[in-house]
């Protein structure tokens, strides 16, 4: 009986690395972070791993902080982030620029708003301007819904938008850019903010300083609502996560992220 | 001489299993003693930094400004958890009291599988459901975002019912028999006799039962992600949306770093300590039974 038991203990040590080494895949690459930027990175390995057979690479999301420590500890090969890096980030992370993505303002498809200038986006996000009856809308209380602390895409909208004000803490919190459209497209009185390559037929994007969200205002820069996506990376690693980034920023990775909404890196 | 080295041979076999099963044991405890060591050495400083007192009480959550007070959280929780007690405790003790004394044998049998499978969802589905139906229901025919402290009451007070109705049905058949016989033998109807002898008698258990129903609702965090709102204020009715202690660490912890991700565990040490007093009441109340 003992012996038996022994006998199956070492048996579980010795299987012991063989388990660890799943979490692994052989010439796998591991890439995790944004919320944001993973639906594109998936995208991008999709796309690699079809004309790479042998390839593996694993897209996970977490967020851009989570993405970032990955990247720092080594758990991910390559980090994505959607907002800048931190000063302390930087000086130990190489960062490319894999596009650059436009933040959309969305309402729920009923709403007869359809445009707002910044000034009045940072007045309903900051609390100031609580009915859509003060920007042209019905008589109805706005249901203002913002990401969570520490989300790139917040912290963009922060800067680009809401300046030194401070985004309401009575808003709805949701904590991916699915989840706000999910909430966007049910509530008739919400507004949202996420990135435009995710908006659809569910949710209505609205005009900010006169200047539609579309793709070419968002090329040729006249639309301002924008931030880039970066892929980040602890030093020079694998040949494979070196071969899977130089395809991201060729031409036909490149073409492959504007085809889903985004805008190249490089103009 | 065999004899005696196959019995010493069992004796090692014995002792061998024992300590190993008890090296198991100590094992998990230990698991306890490093989650318990790691959040405090991750969340203390912050807390102790910022002064605990400020940290309990403050009102501003804002931790790209460095504002850390969690009172909009804390508030949060109680309200939520409250109302989850308001409406799954008089639900939960009147389905442990049909069952234990009104309920059909076969009738009884039906249900208590049902209750036990109400156990088992993941919360993840209430929160789900919660969400596409319960949401939608509260903002077409209450008003505001639907996403609120009610939407997280109801699943929570659904969620709560299998523990506190397993406990306080366990309460209420570990009463002597005797009790149910002396109270009847006084003419007592049957309903006086629960109402008057036995829910009394098991008074202790029954408060057991909503101690633990209330960690379970304190402590629960995807489904009430899914359908409070998450707002950081200090809701004003029970159609705002609030963020709990749970929630906050949930919806966070993704992005969080440096003090941030510190705060949100010293949001753990104060969720920990609440779950601790919770099921510690609740054991001393049992054991004192």
């Amino acid at each position: 009986m003992t012996q038996r038991l022994l006998a199956l203990a070492a048996a579980l040590l010795a299987a012991l690395p063989l388990l660890l080494g799943c979490a692994r895949a052989q010439g796998g690459v591991t890439v995790a972070g944004s919320t944001s930027v993973q639906p594109f990175a998936e995208a991008l390995a999709e796309e690699y791993m079809r004309q790479h057979p042998s390839a593996v690479i694993n897209v996970q999301g977490g967020g851009s902080t989570a993405g970032i420590q990955a990247a720092l500890t080594g758990a991910a090969e390559i980090g994505m982030s959607s907002r800048e890096l931190k000063p302390d980030e930087q000086a130990q992370l190489v960062e490319t620029v894999i596009a650059q993505d436009a933040i959309a303002v969305v309402v729920h498809p009923s709403n007869p708003v359809g445009a707002l200038s910044l000034e009045q986006t940072r007045q309903i996000f900051s609390g100031q301007v609580t009915n859509w009856r003060a920007v042209g809308g019905p008589d109805k209380p706005i249901h203002a819904v913002t990401r969570e602390e520490g989300s790139g895409t917040r912290g963009a909208f922060q800067e680009l938008v809401m300046g030194k004000s401070d985004i309401n803490p009575g808003s709805i919190v949701q904590d991916s850019n699915g989840a706000v459209r999910q909430v966007v497209a049910d509530d008739p009185n919400a507004i949202g903010y996420i990135s435009l390559g995710l908006v659809n037929e569910q949710v209505k994007p609205v005009s900010v300083g006169k200047v539609p969200p579309t793709h070419e205002n968002v090329v040729d820069g006249s639309y301002a609502l924008k931030r880039p996506f970066l892929f980040v990376q602890k030093g020079p690693q694998s040949a494979a996560a070196e071969s899977f980034i130089k395809y991201t920023l060729s031409p036909e990775g490149q073409q492959l992220l504007v085809s889903e909404g985004l805008v190249p890196a490089k103009k | 001489m065999n004899k005696k080295l196959r019995v010493s041979q069992t004796e090692v076999a014995e002792r061998a299993i024992t300590r190993g099963l008890a090296l198991i044991a100590f094992s998990s405890l230990s698991v306890l003693a490093l989650i318990t060591v790691f959040i405090l050495r991750e969340g203390l400083p912050v807390m102790l930094n910022l002064g605990i007192g400020e940290f309990l009480t403050g009102g501003r959550w804002a931790p790209s400004a460095n504002a850390f007070g969690i009172m909009p959280m804390i508030l949060g929780s109680v309200y939520v958890t409250l109302g989850a007690l308001v409406l799954g405790v008089p639900l939960g003790l009147s389905c442990a009291v049909f069952l234990v004394e009104l309920a059909p044998r076969s009738v009884a049998a039906a249900l208590r599988p049902a209750i036990q499978l109400l156990a088992g969802i993941p919360s993840v589905i209430y929160g789900f459901w919660g969400l596409t139906t319960l949401v939608p229901f509260i903002r077409n025919t209450l008003g505001g975002p639907g996403l609120s402290i009610l939407a997280g009451a109801i699943i929570l007070g659904i969620m709560i019912l299998p523990t506190v109705i397993a406990i306080s049905e366990d309460a209420l058949r570990a009463l002597p028999r005797s009790y149910k016989e002396a109270s009847f033998s006084l003419g007592a109807s049957h309903w006086q006799t629960i109402w008057r002898v036995l829910l009394p008698a098991a008074r202790s258990g029954i408060v057991a039962a909503v101690v633990l129903g209330m960690g379970r609702a304190v402590g629960e965090t995807m489904a009430v992600i899914m359908v409070l709102g998450n707002a950081v204020q200090i809701p004003d009715s029970i159609l705002d949306p609030a963020r709990t202690l749970t929630t906050n660490i949930g919806i966070e912890m993704a992005y969080a770093s440096g003090d941030h991700r510190a705060a949100l565990f010293a949001t753990g040490i104060v969720l920990f300590l609440i779950i601790m007093i919770l099921t510690g009441t609740a054991n001393l109340i049992t054991s004192r039974r």
